[in-house]
């Protein structure tokens, strides 16, 4: 069992080697798959994330103040707030506290906002209303106070973001489902290419009574090879590019949206595990394919 | 051991075989002459289900063949050992590693492998030969070799198609003696030949077809039907 594993492995390096020209075109197009499809994963999940976290603020609507406002200005409209219909509680938030929601909101990638020099979170009053269907009205009225710099409540932001990860999730799949059979068909390609150039000992394995399987076996580990090489590849160049994109706009996005985004770790390991296990199926798949033909009894 | 009964096997318009009923028995030596296009190397593919029957059927040792599933069809071919005019042994491996080769497919331990290996070279003769590439052994010493692959794993019938074919007349007679011994030893061989004067003078059962029909079934010299030119024709395999 080992010795035809072994068998397998060498093979499959030997006829790879031989077949480079055709073995790195299809490591690239895996690679390239694989590469728009963690695009997207990335994309994906930072919706969510944002999503996830804009959600905690469905019944809240949140009046940012205008910096040095005075204290009696903000109790007066607090005042004016708390009286409307609908209203069910209303407070003040200082910024040292805005900052300490935010960090327990962001739970394990709170420690990002430890790196800020500056807290960048204005003080603000939050209004609890009692459905969400208040919210506009309420964030509407309490927008015509002069010292109030900015409103923001999320119930529309919430509902759009729902639909935009539902659309960008069938969306994934569909161009997901495309480029996996593209690039089985390409894998299949190049491993036809060696199972024709080894057609000769083919027949012979099959005249000595070799069983399907073990003529599969180098061709498969040469698929599954092909596959695992594209899948580090995309692994270590997704890692990358995800970090640089996290060191250099990380802040900038978190100042717009409010959200940090998903840590370097987290879509590092759960990418490359899709990825091995995406790529090697493409690679296995494909030398099935390719082979089904000569193994027809 | 192997038994045709009324087998016919047509491709689309040609005849392949028409209506064959031939018997064989455990231990015979069975040539299968006649001219090219009679069938002969249908047989031999119809044996091996390399191809299938149109009606009939084909018992070969315990292997109902004609009804045997996918499957089942490597563990079959074990059983059959086959050596073919143009030889098919793999260019880049020596002769040792092509019948070291026909046993790896079986998963024989390699401790097995390197005592059989070297038996059964010195036992076709070219004990001398084992690490020399086909691209360097002459084309009887080739022939040892695929003899050897074919019989390695102990099958119960060894096919031969056109063995001497590509051979000069001395040396067809030596691979002649090397399959006499085999067949001595137990082996039912069956043997598909154009040379004439082989056939007549070995005293051994002659099967001679025609157009997909048997038409002479003895050991009696047969001076049927048979092609003078004897070294062009292959036996019909990819
Ligand atoms: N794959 C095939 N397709 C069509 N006709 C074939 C095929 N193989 C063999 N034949 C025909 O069947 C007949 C018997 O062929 P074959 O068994 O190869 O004869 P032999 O080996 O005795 O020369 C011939 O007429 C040949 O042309
Ligand atoms: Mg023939």
């Amino acid at each position: 069992m080992m010795g035809s594993l072994f068998y397998n492995i060498k093979q499959a390096f030997v006829q790879l080697f031989r077949n480079r020209g055709m073995s790195a075109a299809s490591i690239f197009s895996i690679l390239a798959m694989l590469l728009i499809l963690g695009l997207v994963f990335i994309i994906i999940v930072n919706i969510n994330l944002f999503g996830e976290i804009a959600k905690q603020d469905y019944d809240q609507v949140e009046v940012f103040i205008e910096e040095g406002s005075s204290m009696s200005d903000i109790n007066d409209v607090m005042d004016k707030i708390r009286r409307r219909d609908g209203v069910v509680d209303v407070r003040y938030r200082t910024e040292d506290e805005a900052l300490e929601i935010m960090k327990d909101r962001w739970g394990e990638n709170g420690y990002m906002l430890d790196s800020l020099e500056e807290n960048p979170f204005p003080a603000s009053i939050v209004i609890t209303v009692d459905s969400l269907d208040n919210a506009a009205e309420i964030a509407g009225y309490a927008g015509t106070f002069p010292i109030i710099e900015d409103v923001k409540y999320y119930q529309e932001t919430v509902e759009k973001l729902t639909k935009i990860t539902d659309f960008l999730q069938t969306a994934c799949l569909i161009v997901m489902a495309f480029l996996v059979i593209i690039s089985v068909i390409v894998v299949s390609n190049t491993i036809k290419l060696t199972v024709m150039a080894r057609a000769d000992e083919i027949h012979i394995m099959r005249y000595v009574g070799a069983n399907n399987w073990f003529i599969r076996g180098p061709f498969l580990v040469e698929g599954i090879l092909i596959g695992l090489i594209a899948s580090i590849l995309a692994s270590l160049a997704v890692t990358f590019v995800y970090k640089e994109i996290v060191d250099i706009i990380g802040d900038q996005v978190f100042a717009i949206v409010s959200s940090p985004l998903i840590s370097v770790r987290y879509m590092a390991t759960n990418l490359s595990i899709i990825f091995l296990a995406l790529g090697c199926s493409i690679g296995a798949w494909g030398s099935i394919v390719s082979m089904r033909r000569f193994l027809k009894a | 051991m192997i038994t045709f009964d009324h087998v016919t096997k047509m491709y689309s318009s040609n005849v392949g075989l028409d209506d064959v009923s031939v018997k064989i028995d455990k231990g015979e030596f069975v040539f299968l002459v006649g001219p090219s296009g009679a069938g002969k190397s249908t047989f031999i593919k119809l044996m091996l289900k390399d191809i299938d029957v149109d009606s009939g059927e084909i018992y070969v040792g315990d292997y109902h063949v004609n009804k045997l599933s996918n499957r089942l069809i490597p563990q079959y071919r074990r059983k059959v050992g086959t050596v073919f005019q143009d030889f098919k042994l793999l260019p880049k491996k020596t002769a040792y590693e092509n019948i070291a080769f026909a046993m790896e497919v079986l998963h024989k331990p390699a401790k097995q492998i390197r005592k059989q290996v070297p038996q059964i070279l010195s036992l076709v003769g070219i004990a001398d030969k084992a690490d020399k590439y086909p691209s360097e052994l002459a084309g009887g010493e080739q022939q040892r070799v695929a003899i050897a692959r074919a019989i390695v794993n102990n099958p119960h019938v060894l096919i031969a198609d056109e063995p001497t074919g590509n051979l000069d007349p001395a040396t067809a007679w030596g691979i002649m003696d090397l399959l006499n011994q085999i067949n001595l030893r137990g082996t039912t061989v069956l043997m598909v030949t154009h040379a004439k004067d082989i056939v007549n003078n070995m005293d051994k059962r002659i099967i001679a077809i025609d157009k997909g029909r048997v038409i002479h079934d003895s050991k009696e010299a047969y001076e049927g039907p048979m092609e003078e030119e004897d070294l062009v024709k292959g036996g019909g395999y990819e």
